[in-house]
């Protein structure tokens, strides 16, 4: 086979032979991806097409057929109603806050999972838990823990006497959205936690041993190094994240259902489109959602800068 | 000797924190167990380690409700969901990142930007879709409609995988005269295994946590999957829910998610970060 290997090889380098075989690499390429793309233009592309158009019409969810086209009424009247701004407002708080927070705390465990001790392996194991916990399950389990009667996060606050009297957490307004941010700091630190961390491991050493030799101290060697080092993978896993909380469905519809206090943009397009079968209308509000998300995702690439290298 | 007390100080502290770490992330779950272990009035005690543990939430789980025929739903929709996008993934990823072509870039970037999609932003045109196919109350209607958030996942991690493979491996093959066909089956399969696990694994979580999609397009109680039927589970009035039998449901569904990831704990990791970090 070696001496017909080399024979071939020598040939490859003549040019028609080779062109002849990468045009038809290049036919098989598209034969294999052709499948994919198919799935994909089905299942996304089409299904967005529609949804921007039932945005433009009153389409109703007991017969899609008989849509009229209406221009653009359904962002009219959307733009004007108070529900709307206040999903907007409520998405917008969740994602800073539980964002801001995933990040400050995901970036302590990720420095404490960088740093060599025995049982690192059990911490790692400990923190992965609430991301292969499903975000339906975690809603019923906190929403058990928040109960207002017997709740053990109002016994334990009270056992500590920072409480005097048991919150209802879910059900009270000015703690609906808190507690939602809760939970959703817990389900998605690890996460945050484990980008950070290969960021992290990533970071050149020598800095840090010519630090150590200077004699700096840790706090400023984290200010001064590890911060700006690790500010690229940062923002990446940042905008990451704030993608995700902004098309927040699942853990706000179990904990606290339509309820106005907590309602996100992707509860309120559902409640619509399904609860009150006004597909026009609720397409319009997720057609809305997905320009914001689009915005974003445009400086995701951006900051990634993916396909660069080629 | 004070800087030696300084150190073990600051020693201790480090403890003292990952003592919290793992007990903010460990315990909802551990009173998860805990409470679905208590039957009856002892679910109103305050008790951090059951002191009379009991099964009954457990078979009231399966009595009350089709909750066995769920689990087979999400086995279902999750294995198939696996399956039809790492088939479709490996042969895409074999031309994306090993076959140099006009419109690679493009597409890649495509891929990725339907990965940002927000699902509610497809749901109307999806349930249209859905509805045309005759696959409402399906539950393959589930499997294709979760080709949007699986697919560009594995094409994005298996695309990186196959480039980093070395060039040799291919160039016999072909010099061989195989066809590209066999070169994705015979040559790059066979090393491809660890890759396929983890991003098989990903997309199977991706799939089985799914709850959007399965509550709109699936309305019986026998149709619906694990998180639905978790969400609705409802008791004799709307306001008393019975939490014993969700909290037994929820440990149910979780424990083997937990094995699988503790077993796959380091390639899940460089999964994850492939799909997002590197990306």
């Amino acid at each position: 086979m070696s001496t017909a290997t080399v024979a071939v090889a020598a040939q490859l380098q003549e040019k028609p032979v080779k062109s002849r075989l990468t045009r038809q690499r290049i036919r098989y390429a598209w034969l294999f991806v052709t499948p994919m793309l198919v799935v994909l233009a089905l299942v996304a592309g089409w299904p967005l097409f529609r949804t921007i158009w039932f945005s433009f019409t009153d389409a109703n969810l007991s017969d899609l057929q008989v849509a009229e086209f209406v221009g653009f009424d359904n962002y009219v009247y959307l733009l004007s109603d108070p529900e709307w701004w206040n999903a907007v407002w409520n998405t917008v708080k969740f994602a800073a806050i539980s964002v801001t927070l995933e990040t400050i705390l995901g970036l302590g465990i990720a420095l404490a999972l960088d740093a060599h001790f025995r049982g690192r392996g059990l911490l790692r194991a400990a923190v992965l838990i609430p991301w292969a916990i499903p975000t339906v399950v975690s809603a019923q389990m906190w929403g058990w823990m928040f109960h207002d009667v017997f709740g053990v996060i109002n016994h334990m606050l009270m056992a500590l006497h920072l409480i005097s009297k048991p919150i209802a957490w879910t059900a009270s307004p000015d703690t609906a959205l808190v507690a939602v941010i809760i939970v959703d700091v817990w389900k998605t630190t690890p996460f945050m936690a484990l980008l950070l961390l290969a960021g992290l491991q990533m970071l050149p050493g020598e800095c840090y041993e010519s630090a150590k030799v200077d004699g700096i101290h840790p706090f400023k060697v984290f200010w001064k190094i590890t911060l700006p080092l690790l500010k690229p993978a940062l923002m990446v896993a940042v905008i990451f994240r704030v993608l995700d909380a902004m098309r927040i469905f699942d853990l706000i519809y179990v904990m606290s259902g339509n309820n106005k206090d907590t309602m996100s943009m992707s509860v309120y397009s559902r409640q619509q489109l399904v609860d009150f079968q006004d597909v026009g209308y609720g397409s319009a509000a997720a057609t809305l959602l997905f320009l914001i998300i689009a915005a974003f995702t445009v400086v995701y690439l951006t900051l990634s800068r993916v396909g660069r290298e080629d | 000797m004070n800087r030696k007390l300084k150190k073990t100080l600051g020693t201790l502290a480090f403890y003292v924190l990952l003592v919290i770490i793992v007990l903010y992330t460990v315990f909802p779950f551990y009173w998860a167990i805990v409470s679905s272990l208590k039957s009856g009035s002892e679910l109103f005690k305050i008790e951090f380690w059951p002191s009379k543990p009991a099964w009954d939430n457990y078979l009231a789980v399966f009595r009350q409700q089709p909750f066995g025929r769920n689990i087979l739903n999400s086995v279902f929709v999750a294995s198939s969901t696996v399956i039809l996008s790492l088939s479709l993934a490996v042969a895409a990823a074999y031309a994306l990142g090993r076959i140099n072509f006009t419109g690679r870039t493009p597409l890649l970037f495509t891929i990725l930007g339907v990965s940002m999609f927000p699902q509610i932003a497809v749901l109307s045109g999806m349930f249209e879709l859905v509805r045309a196919l005759g696959l409402y109350n399906n539950l393959l209607a589930l499997t294709l409609s979760y080709m949007i958030f699986t697919l560009p996942f594995t094409v994005w991690v298996l695309t990186t995988f196959m480039r980093e493979l070395p060039k040799e491996l291919e160039e016999a093959a072909v010099v061989d005269g195989a066809k590209p066909f066999t070169i994705v089956t015979k040559v790059f399969m066979p090393l491809m295994g660890p890759a396929l696990a983890t991003t098989g694994l990903l997309a199977f979580i991706a799939a089985w946590n799914e709850f959007l999609f399965a509550l709109t397009f699936t309305l019986s109680g026998d149709m619906r999957t694990v998180p639905v039927a978790i969400a609705l589970i409802s008791g004799a009035s709307s306001y008393e829910l019975p939490w014993g039998n969700i909290m037994a449901a929820s440990v149910i569904v979780t424990v083997p998610l937990i094995v699988l990831v503790l077993i796959f704990q380091r390639r899940i990791v460089s999964g994850l970060t492939a799909g997002a970090v590197k990306g």
